[in-house]
């Protein structure tokens, strides 16, 4: 991925502006539980001008929503660029690569490679999971689809899928020595962009950044560190014991409660530009992806006090 | 071993109700081990009937008891032939497959169910059982320090944990250990770690279940 590269074609537009070592800054759309596709018109007239791509979730905690692909293409329709989540939870490799070569034709250009939430978190815990194949083989998948036009199978596909490919990674889940190894085996795998996990724990973060550059990995993909604006003391004790793989330190924790509560939207705002503030300057990263889910109207704020030109 | 456990007395008693004469059969091997259908469970079992169903104060109902070796091989089902003959219906607390090997020998009989089987599985101590095994039909062990994703990841992630591992737990539940948490430990242990570089590509799972049932024939065995 290196910045200098004139040869490389960007296969979107999120990928263009890495490539120019602009700092991207990426959204999150949650697509509605109903088929109204005005909830995400809406939504996307909140982000539009303000972030670079805006990911859809695919069924996010196992909860049935919208597709992300209609998701993507209704984004489309509103001018944003989607990266179309993907989990492998749901759907087998037959599925999930006939819905791959349907989001390119419908004009997709980014994919988020995941595993999934497992269903126990949703309103269907009784339902069947699928797990056929992993996120890093989809993430294979995906980038075999680009550089050899052929499906799992081996077959050659009429016109084949190029996909800007990303995945997650949770520099905050255990165990963590291991955890640069699998971004490096995602690497390895095809990724070309990173979305972490909400970043509060700065120095745990720093610490995996600095094994990954150590290790050369910096240079081979482009990172984007993930902040989540919070709204309250309460909200912060409740994502650290509840949300899986989610970090928030105790001083974290009580700065929220130290300011009295009609101020602690805005004490969260503030942490959250001052972990900008930080990503913005740190070796290795390449952008921001900001999730502020169901609280939309937050991020062009966060976008402007934390002075991401945009 | 096949590790289940008995039915609610209250479905079991339904299933039998329709009919007078039941016979339980318990088994010796895998169910007597887990507590769910030996002997001593075929003994409370009957008992435990025998006295639900006077209390309703419903019409009688005859309880017979036999305990098998192993209700899953030709050479023991014979024995509860006779048994079977003077019933009406066969309560077998066999796992699935002795279930089904008695209903297949005797198709004039019915056979009920009164165990769920759930898993292949250990005693990690006693009276707690966790699976290990899915029969997944192409054992990958050696190279995750002998832990198996397959069966004991939530997510069959055979590349490396998901990002809701956390102090070595699953996200699924807390009182689940994270089978990844468990192979990076064992696998830094034999000084393996190495092993999960390795790009692992997408399962075969003709070998498993989605291959369809599964048959093995072992021509030197054949007679
Ligand atoms: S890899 Fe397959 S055969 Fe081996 S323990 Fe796991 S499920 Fe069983
Ligand atoms: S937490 Fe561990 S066991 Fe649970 S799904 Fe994730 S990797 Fe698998």
């Amino acid at each position: 991925m290196s910045n200098d590269d004139m040869t490389i074609k960007p296969l979107s537009k999120l990928h263009e502006i890495l490539l120019n070592g602009e700092f991207a800054v990426t959204g999150e759309c949650g697509p509605p539980r109903g088929a109204n596709r005005e909830v995400i018109a809406k939504k996307a007239g909140l982000l539009k001008g303000f972030i670079d791509a805006v990911n859809v979730t695919d069924n996010q905690t196992a909860i049935v929503r919208m597709s992300s692909i209609a998701g993507a293409v209704h984004l489309i329709e509103a001018g944003l660029e989607p990266v179309m989540q993907m989990v492998v939870r749901d759907r087998n490799r037959i599925a999930l690569q006939s819905d791959i070569l349907g989001a390119y034709s419908m004009g997709i250009r980014n994919i988020l490679c995941l595993s999934g939430d497992h269903q126990s978190f949703g309103s269907q815990p009784d339902a069947l999971n699928v797990f056929d194949i992993d996120s890093l083989n989809l993430v294979r998948t995906v980038k075999d689809m680009r550089e050899t036009g052929k499906d799992m199978s081996g077959f050659e596909l009429d016109i084949a899928p190029a996909m800007f490919i990303g995945a997650a990674a949770n520099p905050f889940a255990d165990p963590f020595e291991y955890r640069v190894l699998r971004l490096a085996k995602k690497i390895d795998a095809g990724v070309d962009f990173i979305q972490t996990q909400c970043i509060y724990n700065m120095a745990r973060f720093k610490q995996w950044i600095k094994m990954a550059r150590e290790e050369g990995l910096t240079e081979k993909v482009y990172i984007l560190g993930g902040v989540t604006p919070l709204k309250s003391a309460g909200m912060a004790r409740y994502m650290n014991n509840k949300v899986a793989g989610m970090d928030i330190p105790d001083e974290i924790i009580k700065r929220m409660g130290s300011v009295p509560k009609e101020d602690a939207i805005e004490e969260g705002m503030k942490i959250c530009l001052e972990t900008i503030a930080e990503l913005k300057e740190l070796d290795g990263v390449s952008g921001v992806h900001i999730m502020a889910i169901e609280w939309e109207e937050k991020v062009g704020e966060i976008v402007k006090r934390a002075g991401l030109k945009k | 071993m096949i590790v289940g456990e008995q039915k609610p007395i209250k479905e079991i008693m339904e299933s039998v109700a329709p009919y007078k004469r039941v016979l339980i059969l318990g088994c010796g091997t895998c169910v007597k081990t887990c507590f769910a259908g030996g002997e001593d469970e075929v003994e409370v079992l009957a008992s435990a009937l025998r006295l639900a169903f006077k209390t309703k104060k419903q019409r009688s109902i005859e309880i017979e008891e036999l305990t098998i070796e192993r209700q899953c091989e030709n050479e023991f089902i014979q024995e509860a032939a006779a048994g079977i003959g003077r019933n009406d219906v066969v309560l077998s607390l066999a796992c699935g497959a002795g279930v089904q090997a008695m209903a297949e020998r005797f198709p004039a009989a019915p056979v009920l169910p009164g165990v769920n089987t759930t898993f292949i599985g250990i005693q990690d101590r006693p009276g707690i059982f966790s699976e290990r095994c899915s029969g997944c039909g192409d054992c990958g062990l050696a190279r995750f320090g002998g832990i198996c994703p397959v069966t004991r990841c939530s997510k069959k992630l055979l590349n490396g944990p998901c990002g809701g591992s956390q102090n070595g737990k699953c996200e699924v539940d807390p009182s689940i250990d994270c089978a990844w948490h468990l192979i990076i430990e064992r696998l830094t242990e034999l000084g393996q770690l190495d092993n999960l570089k390795t790009y692992i590509p997408p399962k075969n799972w003709q070998t498993s279940t989605s291959g369809g049932p599964r048959k093995l024939v072992r021509e030197d065995q054949i007679i």
